[in-house]
């Protein structure tokens, strides 16, 4: 099943990422991924938390323009190889990806990426065929 | 069905008008001649005397007064009549240099909440109607106006001046506001914290009497989409009285000028020569009745149009356009004349919300100008390049309609002063 991921607009200003961090902990929200993207003036904070709906409840009333969308989280080997291997199983399936990060911590004694590409579900299907675990949304407590 | 505070004037043929206006400017000039002697000197430096006015087409022959004069002349030069006859003072909410102080005897005060109670009946309002007041009470003049047109009209008057939107939202719901008047700022304002507490089937918002500053098509629409209400625009000046030099009626093709109170020119602005119905050039007044603080050809800097035609409204005082910017709004950069409305109408039609701040700066001895936006819920994705994407066509967009490349800096959603009176929109760092 696919991970909800919470994408924040983040102006270029001291402060932004704290603002967000501490209202996440005013309501006890972990998180367990967090990538930036950013552009000279602004950028786009990314977080996979537990859970997401909870989350996005206090950032939207604490004023952050947030939105969910949907990722798909794989469960990689923990070995040098583990991300080769699959990203060259998708290279020649022509999923592109968009963006990617790492997951905090080992889940079932594996490494788990986020990933968000161009065909989801040609995605999910590849790692299927492949024998490539997806890591479940509750692994992560999302 | 039309509503007229004052029929008899509002309606009536024009030459009856022109006759007025031509007894009361004769009267005016005797007046100010006799008890103005800063304004009688300019007369005589441009060799006019009241002999040579008989008609409103000898308006022409005497000088002009501007904001200049009035800070030369401060702060008792330009009074009309004694202290003793004067009652009030209002004050412009000027940014730069020395007060403008304007005098009122109390019939001074009738005639312009009469303009004011015009505008509100244009508008649609009558005894039964409730008038919330928001803009500011005081010096400035949009309280008091208002105030006073609205008693004139009978509505229940709300004296709520501008501020604490809490109070303003709970009044407006539980008595049941039907007309409200104030800024457009503030009124956008308002719209947002309606939308945001959920509360628009709560108010009974018809009409909103909105204006003292300038203000976009794109933001009326916003405004009456949010509020739920019918836009109406208002025009004035301290200088001549406050708010209420003109209106907006159902028509909403321009604005009616109470003509019989305030007779318009449009001029060439480099030139001073007066320029026929229909030519846009720098909008100028005459205040023939009022007598405490007198204007002779007082220059707005605001640039307009004029024209006389047949309204809908059955009115028949003459229209002017909205006032296409100041001259002094105006902002001059790399050479090329940028004017903030220009801008706030390509961020609305754009889709982003009229929270914008301008800034202007110079580096290495040329002009740059920022466009801070707030990024919308709507707009907002999760790829940096969508974002990109309409950030160029933002700036795509500002270069079609200003003829240069201004830099977009898109920032947080309500990180942008809100206003409760004048919008500060342009923050100029240059030091010339």
């Amino acid at each position: 099943m696919t991970v909800k991921q919470i994408s924040i607009f983040l102006e270029n200003r001291p402060g932004q990422l704290l603002d967000i961090t501490t209202s996440l902990e005013q309501k006890d929200v972990n998180i367990r991924a967090i990538t930036v993207a950013e552009t000279a003036d602004y950028g786009i904070i990314r977080l996979i938390v537990e859970e997401a709906d909870k989350a996005m409840e206090i950032l939207k009333e604490s004023g952050f323009l947030a939105m969910l969308s949907d990722v798909v989280a794989v469960a990689v080997p923990d070995k040098p190889g583990g991300l080769a291997e699959i990203l060259g199983i998708m290279s020649g399936a022509g999923i592109n990806i968009e963006y990617m990060y790492s997951v905090f911590g080992k889940v079932r004694g594996e490494a788990v990426m986020i990933f968000k590409v161009n065909d989801t579900q040609g995605f999910k299907k590849l790692l299927a065929e492949n024998g490539i675990r997806e890591a479940d949304s509750t692994e992560l407590g999302a | 069905m039309e509503h007229y505070y004052q029929q008899e004037i509002e309606c009536a043929p024009v030459e009856k008008l022109k006759e007025l206006q031509s007894e009361r400017l004769v009267e005016q000039v005797k007046h100010v001649w006799e008890n103005v002697p800063y304004y009688r000197k300019k007369m005589q430096e441009a060799n006019v005397t009241p002999d040579d006015i008989r008609s409103v087409d000898d308006l022409h022959k005497l000088p002009f007064l501007s904001k200049a004069d009035l800070r030369e002349a401060y702060p008792y030069g330009l009074m009309g009549k004694p202290l003793s006859e004067c009652v009030r003072i209002q004050s412009t909410s000027g940014t730069t240099g020395k007060r403008v102080v304007a005098f009122y005897t109390q019939e001074d005060i009738d005639l312009w909440e009469d303009c004011c109670a015009r505008a509100i009946m244009a508008a649609g309002g009558t005894r039964e109607d409730v008038c919330q007041v928001c803009y500011g009470y005081g010096l400035f003049t949009g309280g008091p106006g208002l105030n006073g047109g609205s008693h004139r009209v009978g509505c229940l008057t709300l004296p709520m001046s501008s501020g604490n939107t809490d109070r303003q939202l709970q009044f407006m719901e539980d008595l049941g506001t039907t007309i409200i008047c104030c800024t457009p700022s503030y009124a956008a304002y308002i719209g947002e914290c309606v939308e945001e507490k959920g509360i628009q089937d709560k108010i009974k918002l018809k009409a909103g009497i909105f204006g003292a500053e300038a203000w976009s098509e794109e933001m009326r629409r916003d405004i009456e989409k949010k509020l739920g209400l019918k836009a109406y625009d208002i025009y004035g000046l301290t200088e001549l009285s406050g708010p209420g030099v003109s209106f907006e009626c159902s028509a909403q093709t321009g604005m009616h000028i109470n003509e019989d109170h305030f007779i318009a020119e449009i001029i060439n602005p480099e030139t001073g020569e007066v320029l026929p119905e229909g030519e846009k050039g720098e909008l100028v007044f005459t205040a023939i009745t009022k007598k405490a603080f007198p204007m002779i050809r007082y220059r707005t800097r605001d640039i307009c149009v004029l024209k006389r035609e047949k309204c809908s409204c059955g009115r028949t005082l003459i229209k002017m356009a909205k006032p296409m910017g100041r001259s002094d709004d105006m902002l001059i950069i790399r050479g090329v004349n940028v004017f903030p409305s220009q801008i706030e109408t390509v961020l609305l039609d754009q889709g982003y919300t009229s929270n914008y701040l301008i800034i202007v700066d110079r580096v290495n001895n040329s002009d740059t100008i920022e466009v801070r936006v707030e990024m919308t819920e709507a707009k907002f994705s999760d790829s940096i390049g969508e974002i990109e994407k309409l950030e160029k066509g933002l700036v795509e967009a500002l270069k079609s309609m200003l003829g240069i490349k201004v830099k977009v800096k898109l920032v947080a959603p309500k990180t942008i002063e809100r206003s409760t009176g004048k919008a500060v929109r342009v923050i100029d760092n240059r030091k010339i």
